[in-house]
């Protein structure tokens, strides 16, 4: 599409043709020249007649100038928006849901252009976000909004208010603009209709397929994951879970494809992890869509605990409803994994829960084992049984593995044999982990073990029955806890493990996991504090600060969805997690339905261009090149062909014998020796390294015969190594790996006899250990993919340690640091009367230390240091040192073991002597 | 008032530009000398060449006494050039050797002018009578000033003609010129000059995009008074043409030349003109 502003300036393109006659009638005008040897040229006749017409080429050039010029002028505009300029106010509804997010630029752009044009037009603007809370609109001023739009981001919800967006919008008559996220959402219809009241309504829909990610299910013991959209063509997508690495680092643990059929709305996958991957599962991706709607982070639904249920009674054949754990065993079974075995194998495989059903005796070996797993974080529950009752654990001292003192035979009430009426549970108190749970009437308890009033029992308790004597008691024992409960696990002294209060008190206690959803009775009375929190891209990030929220308010949020003051994210109460993800199970995703005869466009944004510029710098270029030809065809540039030939002759590579820079290198390198040093990438530190190997090789000239060329800076990826044989190497904590390339260039390096000195520069902070320093951490990353042999600390017999000078101490700037070199042959021995072991058969690839040698070395280029060592002459003293471990590694790299070799000199004279 | 005024102003004109020919000359000759002819300044500038001993007919003041005493025989003392030639220079002040082909390139003229009166300095100083042409030759370093005030006269013509007036009979002749303009006053000079005995060189002083003919395009050719004119729509295409017209001529000069016993040779001023003087030097002396 192209549309011209000033249209009748076409008209002047008729006067090309008569421009066309003019100039070729007009030839170039002659130049004027002083030639004293003009008699020599009188009646020598042209060849070539034609050549005081212009040349067809030149016309044609020129005619082009100037079509360019008037097209210029007349104001061509590519793409210009042809919409129907409106009047008045004019509004532009976001929607600026999860929905939005994977297309927001485009968005942004689109409602940017819309504002800008509203601008021209003069109109008054409001941009809504239909996903914050109802506010007054007010119509202002386009430029006022273009701030406030660029600042806009979609939220990780979907808009709710539509109903209380309608009702508050301003009762003056405005057109609209809605920029739709092509789903239906409550309230849609009145939004529609009453925008549709106050003016024309414009929808905007994005062709990009909308897509959802719903919550986890475990189910058969695999995880199951469904994705919903509007219905489309097939589609392939790939989900991903992620979570943390051993290491700490979140990163990709397993991939599943997920293939949508045409029109289907949903497509259906499964993962099956082992229980250690699928535990460390924080969350599940669509690969690919940067949405909110397409995370769904996990809490504890999917995480399945270890536990061990050990019974005090041998189990009854044939009685299973009267077995100790049978209650136990059926309320985990679907929620956890369930480990069988004695005590003392069941530790070592590190389960999450023990619980012990009226066990009472423990040999000393199990109770320490036990109580060593519970320091590390185990959660240790007993019930109380005939046994524990008879027993005379934790009677007169509290047993370290109970909660709580008993008293001898504990008590029975509204038995046969008994006065009273069985007891009914209390209420639970707040600071209780049951708080808010529903106390079912039918749960009475007829037995119990009772506990000695001590100043903790009131802590201690977390449940009681209606008369105060604790029902449930627990206590802290370093990471872990232990909780008694103070009846069986059977129904032989209360329903409640018939109840299901049962069920749900375990899941309080984090024995088990919740089996899907939470229902709302699972999380009221609590509060629930956000710890992550995602934004509209679906990122989590830290949620800092932000108030909990009571456990009812979260129920309703897991139903309708997260709202504007309940963010989407994980949120925590004591042990447990619950994660409140933007699409539910049941959210639906349903296609918004526009009524007929709303103009509907699409959301692509093409910018009007306005081409006038481009012309007539053409026109410009045009007439420049006129000038130039004009030039050449009369003569006055004889020598420009030449000067361009000559030019292009340098510019082009011309000989294949020319020297590349490569070349030029490689001929510098091998011209003596040269020292050279990686380069990092951080301009000071290239200076400080290349400073380094200068005042190196300057004590190296001094002192020794080796005699080397001034140092150079490798670039790993571009350089060969070959010439160097010595590469200094000092680690940035930012430094790039290098590519695959450079490693193989490395490793061929070091296996063809290069010696690379590894240098942390850290030996400050540092110490011995190698990686708790960003530069020791990035040393591991890049040594990581170098061929290098098992280190050692250097040895006192080491080469090294007289390859020039005698040496003990290797100090750089940092002294005392330890120095790694290729670890020695472990067979090697002393030999009688030689003072070395024959050891270091070569040269090391690597010498690795912390000492930053460079700055001690670095000289500027007058010959002084350019850092101080330590302190006063006795710093100047830990320089000499340097320098001389310097030369001895550089004596070391040049001459190999022959240091080595000399200690058998004595043996070889003796010999040669005979 | 105005004459003297007028007079002033080139006598300065000429003072300003003439220490600097005359010494850039002088040097010019310094470097020839110790070159070619430096054995025969031995002696502190001593005239003398060789003693003999006298004939019937010397004059006795011819006699060198001092060397006559310490022997029975009277001996002369004889000087080197006992007999000076007479090298008459003509130089072309026509307008067309004001030429020059590079904004960086000294004009044809002022090369011929150095020439000319390098090859004087030289000439004096052995002792030879130099004169410009319409002159009288004259011996002696006072000369040079002269023969400087005569080389900065211009000609408004477009091209030169030989003076062959002020020649001596068997004496030297030295033309420089660009010889491009008609070759017939050329031919005749060189004819009585032949006439006369006189023998001599031509300088062909050429600049070098006369050589090459370095144009393109849609050109007119001038002379450089305008006398001339040729138009051409494409330079370019005349370039061979014109080289073969110019080698023609330069043939044409050497045929002449060789006819008269004269010398020719073409120098340019693109070259240095240390060759062009070493050349003329020994061809005035191998003609003597």
């Amino acid at each position: 599409m192209l549309a011209f502003t000033t249209p009748w300036l076409l008209w002047g393109l008729i006067a090309i043709p008569i421009l066309w006659l003019l100039l070729r009638a007009i030839p170039p005008a002659p130049i004027r020249r002083r030639f004293p040897a003009v008699a020599l040229l009188l009646g020598l006749s042209d060849e070539d007649r034609q050549a005081d017409k212009t040349p067809w080429w030149l016309l044609l050039l020129r005619a082009l100038a100037v079509a360019a010029a008037i097209i210029g002028f007349a104001g061509p505009i590519l793409n210009p928006e042809n919409r129907a300029p409106g009047s008045g106010p004019l509004l532009i509804v976001l929607d600026a849901g999860w929905a939005d997010a994977s297309d927001w630029p485009r968005r942004m752009d689109k409602a940017s252009t819309l504002l800008a044009e509203a601008g021209r037009a003069g109109r008054t603007v409001a941009v809504i976000r239909l996903t914050d809370l109802p506010q007054p609109v007010e119509f202002q001023n386009a430029d006022a909004w273009a701030g406030r739009l660029a600042a806009m981001e979609p939220q990780p919800f979907a808009p709710q208010g539509y109903e209380d967006w309608a009702k508050i919008l301003p009762a003056d008559s405005f057109d609209s603009y809605w920029l739709s996220d092509g789903l239906d959402h409550p309230g849609r219809d009145t939004l529609l209709k009453t925008l549709q009241s106050k003016g024309n309504l414009t929808a905007f829909l994005s062709p990009r397929p909308v897509f959802a990610l719903r919550p986890a299910v475990f189910e058969d013991g695999k995880i199951s994951l469904t994705a919903a959209r509007l219905p489309g063509d097939a589609a392939d997508l790939d989900v991903i879970a992620r979570g943390p690495d051993p290491s700490g680092i979140d990163r990709e643990l397993a991939r599943a494809p997920l293939h949508f059929d045409a029109n289907a709305p949903e497509a259906k996958t499964t993962l099956d992890l082992p229980p250690e991957l699928r535990n460390r599962v924080n969350r599940f991706e669509l690969l690919g869509q940067r949405s909110a709607g397409a995370v769904s982070l996990t809490d504890d639904s999917l995480k399945r605990r270890k536990i061990a249920v050990i019974g005090g009674t041998p189990d009854r054949e044939g009685l299973p409803l009267l077995q100790s754990t049978y209650y136990l065993r059926q309320a985990l079974t679907p929620v956890a994994d369930l480990v069988e075995g004695g005590l003392s194998d069941i530790i070592p495989a590190n389960p999450d829960v023990i619980i012990l059903a009226d066990v009472a005796k423990l040999t000393p070996v199990e109770s320490d084992a036990l109580l060593e797993w519970i320091n590390k974080g185990g959660l240790l529950l007993r019930f109380a049984g005939p046994r524990l009752a008879a027993s005379e654990l934790s009677r007169a001292e509290e047993d370290p593995l109970m909660p709580v003192r008993l008293r001898e035979g504990g008590r029975s009430v509204g038995g046969a044999m008994s006065w009273g009426e069985p007891k009914t549970l209390a209420p639970f108190p707040e600071n209780s982990p049951f708080h808010g749970l529903a106390i079912p009437v039918d749960v009475t308890v007829s037995e119990q073990v009772l506990a000695q009033p001590d100043p903790d029992l009131a802590t201690r308790t977390i449940a009681a029955l209606t008369d105060g004597t604790p029902l449930v008691t627990r206590k802290e024992n370093g990471a872990g806890q232990v909780v008694l409960v103070h009846v069986t696990a059977n129904a032989e002294w209360s329903s409640l493990p018939l109840s299901g209060l049962f069920v749900q008190m375990l899941e309080r206690l984090a024995v088990s996991t919740k089996p899907a959803q939470p229902d709302a009775q699972d999380l009221a009375g609590l509060t629930w504090v956000p710890q992550k929190i995602m934004d509209g891209y679906g990122v989590e990030r830290d949620a800092g600060e932000i108030a909990g929220v009571p456990g009812e308010v979260l129920a309703k949020a897991m139903a309708t969805g997260p709202g504007p003051n309940l963010p989407a994210g994980l949120y925590a109460s004591t042990d447990r997690k619950v994660a409140l993800n933007v699409i539910a199970a049941k959210t639906e995703i349903t296609p918004a339905i526009w009524p007929a005869g709303t103009a509907i466009e699409g959301i692509e944004t093409v910018k009007a261009q306005a081409l006038k510029g481009i012309l007539l710098t053409a026109a410009m270029i045009m007439l420049a090149l006129d000038i130039l030809a004009a030039l050449w065809v009369s003569g006055r540039i004889g020598g420009l062909a030449r000067t361009t030939a000559v030019l292009l002759a340098t510019l082009l590579p011309h000989d294949a014998r020319a020297q590349t820079p490569d070349d030029i290198k490689a001929i510098e390198a091998t011209r003596g020796v040269v020292l050279a040093y990686v380069q990092t990438g951080d301009a000071t530190m290239d200076q400080i390294s290349e400073a380094g190997m200068r005042g190196l090789s300057d004590q190296l000239w001094l002192r020794t015969a080796v005699e080397p060329e001034a140092p150079m800076g490798i670039d790993l990826e571009k350089d060969d190594l070959a010439f160097y044989p010595f590469l200094y190497w000092p680690i940035t904590p930012n430094q790039p790996l290098p590519s695959t390339t450079a490693y193989a260039k490395l490793n061929r390096f070091l296996r063809t006899g290069g010696m690379i000195m590894f240098d942390t520069r850290d030996g400050d902070i540092a110490g011995y250990s190698g990686d708790s320093t960003p530069e020791g951490q990035t040393l591991q990353l890049i040594a990581a993919g170098l061929d290098i042999p098992p280190l050692e600390p250097m040895p006192k017999d080491h080469v090294l340690t007289r390859s020039f000078y005698l040496l003990q101490d290797f100090p750089g700037r940092y002294a005392g640091g330890a120095v790694w070199v290729e670890a020695s042959d472990p067979t090697a021995e002393q030999t009688e009367g030689m003072p070395f072991r024959n050891l270091n058969d070569g040269v090391t690839p690597v010498i690795i230390g912390s000492a930053d040698w460079a700055s001690a070395w670095a000289t500027d280029p007058d010959g002084v240091p350019m850092f101080p060592v330590g302190r006063g002459y006795a710093g100047e003293d830990q320089r000499e040192i340097s320098y001389r471990f310097g030369i001895n590694v550089i004596m070391h790299v040049l001459t190999g073991n022959y240091k080595s070799d000399q200690v058998h000199v004595p043996a070889l004279l003796e010999r040669l002597g005979e | 008032m105005s004459i003297s005024n007028d007079l002033r102003a080139r006598a300065e004109t000429l003072g300003q530009s003439l220490p600097a020919l005359l010494a850039e000359a002088e040097h010019l000759a310094a470097t020839l000398m110790l070159g070619e002819h430096g054995r025969r300044r031995a002696g502190q500038g001593d005239e003398f060449w060789q003693y003999r001993p006298a004939h019937q007919g010397d004059a006795a003041r011819s006699i060198d006494w001092r060397r006559s005493a310490r022997s029975d025989a009277h001996f002369v003392r004889e000087r080197e050039w006992q007999a000076a030639q007479s090298v008459t220079l003509w130089v072309d002040a026509a307008r067309s050797m004001a030429f020059s082909g590079d904004k960086d390139r000294a004009p044809k003229l002022d090369r011929a002018r150095l020439l000319a009166l390098a090859l004087s300095v030289l000439l004096l100083r052995g002792g030879e009578r130099v004169g410009l042409s319409g002159t009288a030759p004259k011996p002696g370093r006072a000369q040079i000033m002269s023969l400087l005030e005569g080389l900065s006269s211009n000609n408004p013509d477009d091209y030169g003609t030989p003076e062959i007036s002020g020649m001596v009979s068997h004496g030297r002749a030295v033309f420089l010129s660009d010889f491009l303009g008609n070759l017939e006053p050329l031919e005749t000079a060189l004819t009585l000059a032949a006439d006369r005995g006189v023998r001599g060189v031509l300088l062909q002083v050429l600049d070098p995009a006369e050589e090459d003919f370095p144009y393109q395009g849609r050109t007119v050719f001038e002379s450089m008074q305008g006398s001339l004119r040729h138009e051409t729509q494409s330079a370019g295409d005349l370039r061979t043409r014109y080289l073969d017209r110019l080698a023609e001529r330069k043939a044409r000069l050497t045929t002449l030349a060789r006819a008269m016993g004269w010398h020719y040779h073409c120098l340019h001023t693109g070259q240095s003109a240390q060759t062009a003087l070493l050349w003329a030097y020994t061809a005035l002396e191998g003609g003597r």
